[in-house]
């Protein structure tokens, strides 16, 4: 018998302000109050409720650098962010490119048990861009892969990336694309601008993301398939991708909350914690995310994830790594850069960050209306209450966050996934010991 | 505080002090002035000056630096270079007198003797000082004296000089005052 | 100031600090070149991991000169080249008690990265950060050329500058373009426009891609190294094309002004940014560049560590 929740005066993604039954594993009573002795009860007063979070862009770096992140380490920090599903990046050792590797993937987090974990599968064997992988395998595998990306790479040869796009219709899956022209970013380290020639690092031009977005539009286009631009991050690409839009391509976009907030001013410390790939850009190019965001022109918010080990960034800028944390601040800095702007409300919070990335990658039970009936894959949250980062306090085994010292809105007080609470009063639970 | 030296008392100072260093090196034939920065050189040129009026001919008078010498560098903050000019003629085979404002522990001689060595090697070296305060610390003892000022260690002694602080004035006054 | 990591960080005071203390060292070396006991008991560590055997010996004979103790540690045979990091390598210079460390690094910022981290608690010099900064060149340009045509002391308002060469890959020019700026002088670039960097209209400069149309009007022209690598990096056709429009020969140098200096932080490429008569004419100041060095890096090394430590208090 799993414990029975109700979560008590929440409001809801339309404001409205109810309480919620969990049963099971569902939800089982949406009423003006309901208050059973059999039911544990959450005093959510004030809080909000939102369809558990969805990420579409997670590296959980198992198999291959465990001294990282595993699936374990990185559901419990998904679980903290308030994720009820992550996607993890192909870009493992072995890299995701055959059925054993995403099943393995696929059952290490159901072992884990706080979330979904829905493997992405590489699109070119061992992510060399040379030949495709074995797609349609991986599709028909126990982990259903539906989204393909080589992500870290760009699938960079044009005639791959059409067979690709080509190849995926056959089971409705799509074509993640890292856009970035390698030619373009030989040995580059920063955005190409104003900063990177003060500081004498190589210059990660926007062109060489807006180059590939556009051929990829247009690529689809001509063999009507899907694609999906992994985290935008320039005004032009908005640009591009509003136009395909307009065009009635099938093209949709992710922005990270990283993105969202900082800039390539950072870089200045020379501190590689702000070292990413694609890099951070300018406020002009972050605004012009904000904004098409909260129009719907970039359809999700996507964390890229990227733990590392502590030598991997305690080092010269030029020799560390790219990346950088995002599961357990994503919510809280799209509050931040969207919500308390008032560029979007929360139900386009829900929309942004779990209806619509559960659409893209076809996630059964992720991503539902809260109503009586549906998988309780919910997640709550106190918008009126700040928390203070700290990297030494992160449930990812890594500690590469760029926001660390800094204070931030909106405290994720619990998850429900399957009705189970992964998270309460903001302490991630034991759930191998529940079961 | 309390003025010790005046104006008038400066004066007749250096210019005993300029006939006793004539006196003892039987005329300027073979002197060469050196002032230690920032006050000893003002006494240097000042010195000079009444000479050249007493002998009818100019007296090589030059700079010597001694900071890049000190022993205390590193017990205060960062003091910047001052110029050492050394006068045409030089100072090797010359009678040398190094001129400064106070005589004290002595460490600012010592000081200025290992930056002399760099520059050349002297005939003699002499010192000549406005006041001598006592408390040596080294082996080290003025040649020419303007006033012999006996003081306690809780006191300091601060020359202005017109050059620099749009007076002439010695006064002695308590560290520890309010 | 605690560290030198860039001239970006300085402020006027601090540049003509240590030039003008430069100047007073460069009136006692004049003389004999003995040994001053300054810095005496004090240990300077040349960190070069990467090669430069010029800038290292000129740290290294300005170390010496006032009487530090110099501990070389170079990238060929030391733990730097079996991957150590610079993390670990600071924290050795720390046991060891390096007093100041002069760093030259492949990678921009990595003086930086030493200085701002708790690894290590000496002073960090700038020796070279990958293409980011090389402010003690920066310091001994601005003093050659604040000798020959500045006024006594003081800074370098109304002189007219132009850096030759390939911009985007130099720290020299980087740090000699913000120098320059701060004490008052008008500073030009020359180069093709495929080694200039975007964003380089925020710079306190000019920019040109004619030498000729430039050149009667300077004061001094530093000429940059051009790296034989760029030339397979698509950045110029070929070294003959680069020396016909950005090379400085004889003939251009009958258009310079009479007092003109022609100035190279060295090492040339003889036949290719400079040719040889140039180098050797009697307005190139490329050697009084050298000695000029061990000066200002006296300097430097005085202000930084003379005095008593800056957390320790002043009295």
């Amino acid at each position: 018998m799993s414990t029975k929740y109700v979560l008590k005066s929440v409001v809801l993604p339309n404001g409205d302000k109810r309480d919620i039954a969990i049963e099971d594993g569902v939800i089982t009573s949406i009423s003006q109050s309901f208050t059973p002795d059999s039911h544990v009860v959450i005093n959510t007063d004030g809080s909000r409720v939102l369809p558990g979070l969805v990420d579409l862009h997670t590296h959980l770096r198992e198999p291959g650098r465990e001294d990282a992140e595993t699936v374990l380490t990185g559901s419990r920090a998904g679980a903290k962010g308030g994720f009820t599903a992550l996607s993890a990046m192909a870009n493992t050792s072995p890299v995701a490119d055959t059925a054993g590797v995403v099943e393995q993937v696929y059952r290490l987090g159901q072992a884990a048990g706080y979330l979904d974990v829905f493997p992405i599968g590489a699109v070119t064997k061992g992510l060399l861009g040379e030949s495709l992988s074995e797609i349609g395998s991986m599709a028909d595998s126990v982990a259903r892969v539906r989204i393909f990306s080589d992500d870290g790479n760009c699938v960079f040869d044009p005639l791959l990336m059409r067979r690709a796009l080509e190849y995926v219709k056959k089971f409705g899956g799509v074509i993640a694309q890292h856009a970035q022209d390698p030619r373009l970013t030989i040995g580059a380290q920063m955005n190409e601008g104003e900063i990177s020639a003060r500081l004498g690092l190589k210059g990660w031009p926007a062109v060489a993301e807006e180059a590939i977005i556009a051929r990829d539009v247009l690529l689809s286009d001509l063999v009507k398939s899907r694609l999906h631009i992994c985290h935008v991050t320039t005004a032009g690409g908005v640009e591009i991708i509003r136009w395909a839009k307009q065009r009635g391509i099938n093209v949709t976009a992710e922005v990270t909350p990283h993105h969202l907030l900082l800039t390539d001013e950072l870089a200045t410390t020379y501190d590689p914690v702000y070292k990413v790939n694609p890099p951070l850009r300018t406020s002009d190019d972050v605004h012009a995310l904000r904004e098409a965001l909260s129009e719907g022109i970039i359809d999700i918010v996507a964390t890229d994830h990227a733990p590392h080990p502590v030598e991997s960034k305690e080092c010269e800028w030029q020799e560390a790594t790219f990346g950088m944390l995002g599961l357990e601040t994503a919510l809280s800095i799209v509050q931040k850069t969207m919500v308390d702007t008032k560029l979007m409300s929360w139900g386009q919070v829900a929309d942004r960050m779990s209806f619509a990335p559960a659409r893209i990658g076809g996630y059964v039970n992720q991503g539902q209306e809260i109503t009586v009936g549906t998988v309780a894959n919910l997640v709550v949250i106190d918008p009126a209450k700040n928390w203070q980062v700290d990297r030494d306090l992160t449930m990812s085994k890594a500690t590469n966050t760029p926001y660390h010292g800094l204070t931030l809105p909106g405290v994720v007080t619990h998850t429900f996934y399957k009705g189970q609470a992964t998270v309460i009063d903001s302490v991630v639970q034991e759930i191998g010991d529940v079961q | 505080m309390n003025v010790v030296l005046s104006a008038e008392d400066i004066s007749r100072a250096l210019t005993r002090i300029s006939h006793e260093i004539l006196e003892r090196n039987h005329g300027s034939s073979n002197l060469v002035l050196l002032g230690i920065p920032t006050r000893g050189a003002h006494l240097a040129l000042r010195v000079a000056e009444i000479m050249a009026n007493i002998e009818g001919t100019t007296i090589p008078c030059g700079t010597l630096d001694i900071t890049l010498h000190r022993d205390d560098l590193r017990l205060r903050p960062p003091r910047s270079i001052m110029p050492t000019l050394i006068p045409q003629s030089g100072i090797e085979g010359k009678d040398v007198v190094l001129i400064d404002d106070v005589l004290f522990s002595g460490r600012t001689i010592r000081s200025a003797l290992d930056a002399l060595g760099e520059v050349g090697r002297p005939k003699t070296v002499q010192l000549a000082v406005l006041v001598d305060r006592g408390h040596r610390e080294l082996p080290i003892k003025a040649d020419f004296v303007g006033k012999n000022l006996p003081s306690s260690l809780d006191q300091s002694i601060r020359v202005s000089l017109t050059e620099i602080d749009g007076r002439d004035e010695v006064v002695i006054e308590n560290r520890r005052q309010s | 100031m605690k560290h030198l990591l860039s001239i970006e960080d300085m402020n006027v005071q601090d540049a003509i600090g240590i030039l003008d203390t430069a100047t007073e060292l460069s009136r006692i070396n004049d003389g004999q070149m003995k040994k001053l006991p300054t810095l005496r008991g004090r240990t300077v560590v040349n960190l070069f991991a990467e090669d430069s055997t010029r800038t290292r010996i000129s740290f290294e004979a300005a170390a010496k000169r006032l009487s530090a103790d110099v501990i070389n540690f170079s990238a060929k045979g030391s733990s730097i080249s079996k991957g150590e990091s610079l993390k670990d390598t600071a924290m050795t210079l720390q046991a060891i008690g390096a007093d100041a460390v002069v760093i030259r690094h492949s990678a921009s910022g990595a003086a930086q990265r030493l200085a701002d981290n708790q690894w290590m608690s000496g002073a960090v010099i700038n020796a070279g950060d990958g293409t980011h900064e090389h402010p003690s060149q920066a310091l001994l340009d601005a003093f050659t050329i604040r000798k020959h045509l500045g006024k006594g002391s003081g800074d370098l308002q109304g002189l007219h500058v132009a850096i030759v060469g390939d911009i985007l890959h130099s720290r020299v020019a980087r740090s000699n373009v913000l120098l320059l700026a701060l004490l008052g002088a008008k500073v030009t670039l020359v180069a093709p426009p495929t080694l200039l960097p975007i964003g380089i209209d925020k710079w306190p400069c000019t920019v040109s891609y004619d030498f000729d149309s430039v050149l009667p009007y300077v004061d001094a022209v530093m000429m940059l190294r051009v790296q034989q690598e760029r030339m397979t990096e698509l950045f110029f056709p070929n070294a003959r094309e680069y020396s016909r429009y950005y090379g400085l020969n004889s003939e251009r140098m009958k258009s310079l002004k009479p007092a003109s200096l022609i100035m190279h932080p060295g090492p040339m490429n003889r036949g290719l940014e400079i040719s040889a008569e140039v180098a050797d004419s009697a307005r190139s100041v490329i050697t009084e560049q050298v000695s000029n060095g061990v000066t200002v890096r006296m300097a430097i090394l005085y202000v930084l560590l003379a005095g008593a430590p800056l957390d320790v208090g002043s009295i």
